[in-house]
C-alpha cells in the first residue's frame, strides 16, 4: 500500500532516463518520409545545357546520388572535394541539384532581376564554380525557387538522397558529406545497392 | 470592410450587453472628406487569413521553435508561398497539410496526428484529471464513511473534531 | 581587479552555502542552538557575498570591459547603458548568477523574517536552501563562469541579443527568477516537514505567505513575458506554448494547487501528503524547466547557446535534489496521513477537485513538451507538438477548473449538498448561460469557443458580484466601510484572484475571437482600412540609433475622421546580427489595441504593412495584474503578521516543541 508514495519518485527517474538518454538524440534532425518513395521526377535545365530538361528517370537502372547544393552554402564546400572523389575514383553517380542559387544567396537581392536575368546570373556563378573546384555531377540542374527542392523535403544544403536503380529513395543524408559518414554509413548502403544491381 | 464595419458595431453591441460602462466602444463611421489613395492588399484577404491560421499550426524545420507564418527564414517564406499557392488554387487546408507531411513528414504539424503513437499524448491529460478526480472522490467517500460515524455518535467526538478543525495543531 | 573579486565572492558564497547546508541540517537534527544561529548569519552572508559577485559583474558590464569574456560576448561600446545593465542576464552564465542571487534573497529573507518560526525548523528551512545554493553555485563556478577573461581583449563587444534590447527585458527576468527560485522556499518548507516529520496547521500557515509572495513574483514575470512577445515578436501573439513558456507555466499551474491545498492542511491538517508533494512538484518543475532550456535537448526560441557538459551537470543536480526529495517523499509521506474528515461535496473537497484539475493541467503540459523527445527515444519518429494541441487539452482542463473556482466559495466547510448551493447560485448559473448567448450573438461570432469563453467570464463575474454582496450583508460590524475593512486580506485575495482569472478569460476570448488582420503594400501617401480605423503611410525614413539603423514608418490612426494617433514601426538592423528585427507601434487602449508592424519593402518604394485591431487584448494583462495583487492582498493578511507578532512576544517553545528523537531517527 505504501508503494503509492513511491510513483512521484519512479515517474521522475523515468523521466531522467529520457532526458539522459535525450541527449544522444538530435532534435534538428527531421527523418524523411520520402525514404522507400519514389524519388519525385522532375524536369529541370541542366547547367552544362540549359535548353536540356533532365530529371531522376534519366538514372534509371542504376543507383546513384542526388546532391542538393549551392556555391552560397559554405558546408557545400567543405564536401564537394569528397564528392569529387566519390566520382572519379569510385564511380558513383551523381546528380547535382542546385538550389536557389541566386534567390537563397543572402548578399544578393534577388528582387531586382528579371527570371532571365536571374537565371543567367545562376548559370554563369554555378559554372564558374564548377569549373574552379571539379565538377563531380552526372549533371547538374538549376532549382531557381526551390520547388523541386521541397518536393523532396529539402530543409537545408548541403542534403544528398540515396536512389536505387528502380528509382526508389533508400537513404537521406543531411549535412556534408566527409569521409567518416561515407565509410560508415553511405558507402554501405551505396555497396548493397550497387552490389544488387550487379 | 463591409465585414469589419458589422464586427466592430458587433463587439460594442457584446459589451453593452454585459456592462452598460463599455459603450465608449460602440462607433459610427463618418471619413474625413477627402480620400487619400487606397493602398493595395497583399493578395486575397480571404486567402491570406487562411494561410496565416494554416501557417501559424505549421513548424518551420530551419528554426528553433517557431511556425512557418512567424519565422523570417527563407524556407519559411517559401513553404508560406505554397500555402497560398495551394489554397488560392482551390486546395482545402487538410491537402495543402498532406502535401507538406508527404515531403516533411509529421514534424511539421504543431498539431499531431492522432495515431498509435500518439494516443497516449492526446488521451494522457484526461485519463489523469479522471483520475484523479476519481481517487479523490474514493478516498473522501472512505475518509468520511469510516470516520462520520463515530463522530455523530458521539458528541464529545464531534467536539473535539471542531477543535481539531479550529486548529491548536498537534497531530503530526 | 573587479573581475577576479566576483569570482573570489562567488567562490566565497560556494563555501558559505556548504557551511550553512551542513550546520543548519545538523544543527537541526542535534538541536544546537549555536550551530542553527550560524547557519542563519551564514545565510546572511552568502547573500552579501552574492550581491557582490553580482555586483562585480554589473561593474565590468558598465565599465564596458571587453576583457571578459561574458562583456565581450553581450555588449558593445555602442550598447545604452541600461542594456548593458540587463546584459549582465541576456545570457547563460549571467542568468545563472542571477538564479543564484535570487535564491539567496529568499534564503536572506528567510533569515531575516521568519521569527515566528520555530529555531530548528527555520535551520532545517535555511538547511535544505543551502544544499540547493551549493549544488547550483557549483554549477556556476564550475560550467558557467560568469567572470572567465578573454586574451587579448577585443576592440568592440559583439553587443546583446537585439530581441532582448527591450525595456520589457529589463524587469521579465528578475521577476521571473524571483518566482522560480521562491518556490524554493516552499519545497524548503516540505523537506524541512519531511525531515523533522512535523508538519501541521501552523506548518501550514508558515508556508502559506512565502508560497504566495513566489507565486505572485511568479505570476508577473509570466505576465510580462507575455507582453513582451507581444509587442516584440511583431505579429501581434501574446502565449505560444514554447518548451521555454511552458517552464514557467507549470511551476504556476502546481504553484497555485499548492496554494490552494495549502487551506486545506491548514483547515483540517488533511491531504498533507498531497500538499507535500505539490511543494515539492513546484520547485522540481522550475529546475526542469531549467535544464530543458539550458541542455539543449528540446529546441526554443529562446534558447541561449547550449553545452552539453551543462546539460550533463544540471541534469545531475536535478536528479540529485528531486530524486532524493522522492525517496525522502515515499519514505516520510505515509506517516502524514489522517487529519480533519469532510464530505467529498464540501469547501474542502472542492479545493482539492480544482488541485486535480491544476495538476492535470501542469500533467498535460509537461507530457506536451516531452513527448516528442520520448517518442524520438522510442521509435526515432519526430512530431511536433505545439499550440494546437496545448489549446485543445487545456480548455477541457480548465473550463472544469474555473466554473468550479467560482462556485467553491458558496460551499460550506466540512459538508454541503449540491443541491443547495446550485439552488443558492441558480441564478448567476443561467444568467452567464444566457449573457453569453446574448453576447456570441451581438458579435455575431457565435461559436462553441467564443460562448465558452463568455460563459466563464460572465459566471466568474456574477459569482463574485453576489459573493461580495453576500460577504457585505454578513457583517456584523455597522456601515458599509467598517465592513469592508471587517474583510480578511485572505478573503479579498481569493475575490481579486479569481475574478482577475474572469476578466483574463475575456481577454483571450475576445481577442481570439473578434481580432483582424490585414496585410497591405502601402506606398507613401496610400491608406488603408481596418476595423473602423483608417491607416496612412506618411512614410519611411532611415533613422539612426545607439547600436542600429531603423528603417521608421509614420502611419497616422484615423478615426471618424479624427487623426488620433501616428505610430511609428520600425525596422531595425542592429549591427551585431543580419537578421533585422520588428519594433511594432501599438496604440494601446482599453478595449482595443491598434497595432502596427512594418514587413518588408516591395522594391518601388512601397512597404509591405501589418495592421491589426485586437480587441479587449489588455484585459489579458489586466487580468493577470489582478490575479497577482489578489496573492499579494493574501500575503498581507493580518492572520499572518499576528502569528508573527505572536510568536515575537511569547518564548518560542509555545507550542512546537521540536521532535528531536523522531528526527534522529
Amino acid at each position: 500500500m505504501k508503494l503509492k508514495y513511491l510513483i512521484p519518485f519512479l515517474i521522475f527517474v523515468a523521466l531522467v532516463a529520457l532526458f539522459a538518454y535525450a541527449f544522444r538524440l538530435d532534435p534538428r534532425e527531421v527523418p524523411s518520409p520520402l525514404v522507400g518513395k519514389p524519388a519525385p521526377a522532375f524536369a529541370l535545365p541542366r547547367v552544362d545545357a540549359p535548353g536540356t530538361l533532365a530529371g531522376p528517370a534519366d538514372l534509371r537502372g542504376q543507383p546513384w546520388l542526388l546532391n542538393v547544393w549551392a556555391t552560397w552554402c559554405v558546408a557545400c564546400r567543405e564536401e564537394h572535394a569528397m564528392l569529387v572523389r566519390l566520382a572519379r575514383e569510385e564511380g558513383v553517380p551523381i546528380v547535382g541539384l542546385n538550389y536557389k542559387e541566386i534567390r537563397g544567396d543572402a548578399e544578393l537581392d534577388a528582387s531586382r532581376l528579371s527570371p532571365q536575368e536571374e537565371r543567367e546570373a545562376a548559370l554563369l556563378r554555378a559554372r564558374t564554380w564548377l569549373a574552379q573546384h571539379g565538377d563531380p555531377y552526372r549533371f547538374s540542374v538549376l532549382d531557381l525557387d526551390g520547388r523541386v527542392a521541397i518536393d523532396y523535403g529539402v530543409y537545408g544544403v548541403p542534403e544528398t538522397f540515396l536512389i536505387d536503380a528502380e528509382g526508389v529513395i533508400r537513404y537521406k543524408h543531411v549535412g556534408p558529406i566527409d569521409e567518416q559518414a561515407w565509410r560508415e554509413v553511405l558507402q554501405p548502403k551505396w555497396a548493397a545497392l550497387a552490389g544488387a544491381k550487379r | 470592410m463591409r465585414r469589419g464595419e458589422k464586427r466592430e458595431s458587433g463587439v460594442g453591441g457584446l459589451v453593452r450587453g454585459i456592462a452598460a460602462v463599455v459603450a465608449a466602444c460602440c462607433f459610427g463611421f463618418a471619413w474625413a472628406a477627402e480620400e487619400p489613395p487606397k493602398a493595395q492588399p497583399v493578395g486575397d484577404p480571404a486567402i491570406e487569413a487562411r494561410a496565416l491560421k494554416l501557417g501559424h499550426e505549421l513548424r518551420c524545420l530551419v528554426c528553433q521553435n517557431q511556425s512557418i507564418a512567424e519565422s523570417n527564414a527563407e524556407l519559411a517564406h517559401d513553404l508560406m508561398n505554397q500555402v497560398r499557392e495551394q489554397l488560392a488554387a482551390g486546395k482545402s487546408e487538410e491537402e495543402v497539410r498532406a502535401y507538406l507531411v508527404a515531403r516533411y513528414g509529421d514534424f511539421v504539424l504543431y498539431q499531431p496526428p492522432l495515431k498509435a503513437s500518439t494516443v497516449a499524448l492526446w488521451a494522457g491529460p484526461f485519463v489523469l484529471a479522471l483520475a484523479g478526480v476519481l481517487a479523490l472522490w474514493r478516498v473522501l467517500r472512505r475518509r468520511s464513511r469510516e470516520e462520520m460515524p463515530a463522530l455523530s455518535a458521539e458528541e464529545a467526538a464531534h467536539a473535539q473534531a471542531l477543535l481539531r478543525g479550529e486548529g491548536k495543531e498537534e497531530r503530526s | 581587479m573587479i573581475p577576479e573579486m566576483g569570482q573570489f565572492a562567488l567562490a566565497l558564497a560556494w563555501a558559505l552555502a556548504l557551511v550553512q547546508a551542513v550546520l543548519g541540517l545538523a544543527g537541526a537534527a542535534r538541536g544546537s542552538v549555536g550551530a542553527m544561529a550560524a547557519a542563519r548569519r551564514a545565510a546572511l552572508a552568502q547573500c552579501a557575498a552574492l550581491v557582490l559577485a553580482y555586483a562585480c559583474l554589473t561593474a565590468a558590464f558598465l565599465r564596458i570591459d571587453f576583457s571578459v569574456l561574458l562583456v565581450a560576448a553581450n555588449s558593445s561600446t555602442r550598447t545604452p547603458w541600461f542594456y548593458r545593465l540587463t546584459g549582465v542576464w541576456g545570457n547563460h552564465e549571467g542568468s545563472m548568477l542571477l538564479w543564484a542571487l535570487s535564491l539567496s534573497l529568499w534564503q536572506a529573507a528567510v533569515a531575516g523574517f521568519s521569527r515566528s518560526l520555530t529555531a530548528a525548523f527555520r535551520a532545517r528551512v535555511l538547511g535544505v536552501l543551502g544544499t540547493v545554493s551549493v549544488g547550483f553555485l557549483a554549477f556556476l563556478i564550475l560550467t558557467s563562469n560568469p567572470f572567465e577573461r578573454l586574451v587579448p581583449m577585443p576592440g568592440e563587444g559583439r553587443d546583446l541579443n537585439p530581441l532582448l534590447q527591450d525595456p520589457g527585458m529589463i524587469i521579465h527576468p528578475p521577476l521571473l527568477y524571483m518566482g522560480y527560485v521562491g518556490m524554493a522556499v516552499a519545497f524548503a518548507f516540505a523537506i524541512a516537514a519531511l525531515l523533522s516529520g512535523r508538519m501541521d496547521a501552523a506548518w501550514a500557515r508558515w508556508s502559506r505567505p512565502w508560497t504566495l509572495t513566489a507565486w505572485v513574483f511568479l505570476t508577473l514575470g509570466i505576465l510580462v513575458g507575455s507582453a513582451w512577445a507581444y509587442y516584440e515578436l511583431g505579429w501581434g501573439g501574446w502565449w505560444f506554448w514554447d518548451p521555454v513558456e511552458n517552464a514557467s507555466l507549470m511551476p504556476w499551474l502546481v504553484g497555485t494547487a499548492l496554494l490552494h491545498s495549502l487551506i486545506v492542511t491548514e483547515k483540517r491538517g488533511a491531504f498533507r501528503s498531497w500538499t507535500v508533494l505539490l511543494a515539492i512538484g513546484a520547485f522540481s518543475l522550475s529546475l526542469l524547466g531549467t535544464f530543458l532550456v539550458r541542455s539543449g535537448v528540446i529546441t526554443s526560441v529562446h534558447a541561449f547557446a547550449t553545452d552539453p557538459t551543462r546539460g550533463v551537470f544540471i541534469l545531475g543536480l536535478l536528479a540529485l535534489t528531486v530524486g532524493v526529495s522522492l525517496l525522502l517523499f515515499a519514505w516520510r509521506a505515509p506517516r502524514l496521513s489522517g487529519g480533519g474528515v469532510f464530505a467529498p461535496v464540501s469547501r474542502e473537497g472542492s479545493l482539492l477537485v480544482n488541485n486535480v484539475l491544476m495538476a492535470a493541467a501542469a500533467g498535460a503540459v509537461l507530457l506536451g513538451t516531452v513527448y516528442p523527445l520520448i517518442l524520438d527515444a522510442l521509435q526515432g519518429a519526430k512530431i511536433s507538438v505545439g499550440p494546437p494541441y496545448f489549446e485543445t487539452v487545456f480548455v477541457p482542463l480548465m473550463a472544469p477548473a474555473v466554473v468550479l473556482m467560482a462556485l467553491a466559495p458558496f460551499l460550506r466547510w466540512k459538508r454541503d449538498a449540491l443541491a443547495r448551493v446550485l439552488r443558492r447560485v441558480g441564478p448567476e448559473l443561467v444568467g452567464a448561460l444566457l449573457l453569453a448567448a446574448l453576447g456570441v450573438w451581438a458579435a455575431g461570432h457565435a461559436t462553441p469557443g467564443a460562448y465558452l469563453g463568455l460563459a466563464l467570464t460572465a459566471w466568474v463575474a456574477l459569482a463574485s458580484l453576489r459573493l461580495l454582496v453576500e460577504r457585505l450583508r454578513q457583517g456584523a460590524a455597522p456601515g458599509l466601510a467598517a465592513r469592508l475593512r471587517g474583510i480578511p486580506g485572505s478573503w479579498w485575495g481569493m475575490w481579486l484572484s479569481h475574478l482577475g482569472v474572469g476578466v483574463f478569460i475575456l481577454g483571450v476570448t475576445l481577442v481570439g475571437a473578434l481580432e483582424q488582420r490585414l496585410d497591405v503594400k502601402m506606398m507613401p501617401g496610400q491608406a488603408a482600412e481596418l476595423a473602423g480605423y483608417r491607416f496612412v503611410l506618411r512614410g519611411v525614413s532611415e533613422v539612426p540609433g545607439p547600436n542600429y539603423t531603423a528603417q521608421r514608418g509614420e502611419v497616422e490612426v484615423w478615426r471618424e475622421g479624427q487623426m488620433r494617433t501616428v505610430l511609428v514601426p520600425e525596422k531595425r538592423a542592429y549591427f551585431r546580427s543580419a537578421m533585422p528585427m520588428t519594433e511594432s507601434a501599438i496604440d494601446w487602449g482599453v478595449f482595443r489595441d491598434v497595432y502596427v508592424s512594418l514587413g518588408d519593402p516591395t522594391g518601388d518604394g512601397g512597404w509591405v504593412v501589418l495592421l491589426f485591431y485586437k480587441p479587449f487584448i489588455s484585459w489579458i494583462w489586466f487580468g493577470a495584474i489582478l490575479i497577482a495583487l489578489g496573492g499579494v492582498a493574501a500575503a498581507l493578511d493580518r492572520r499572518y503578521r499576528r502569528l508573527a507578532r505572536r510568536r515575537d512576544s511569547v518564548p518560542v517553545p509555545e507550542v512546537l516543541p521540536e521532535p528531536v528523537a523522531e528526527a534522529a531517527r
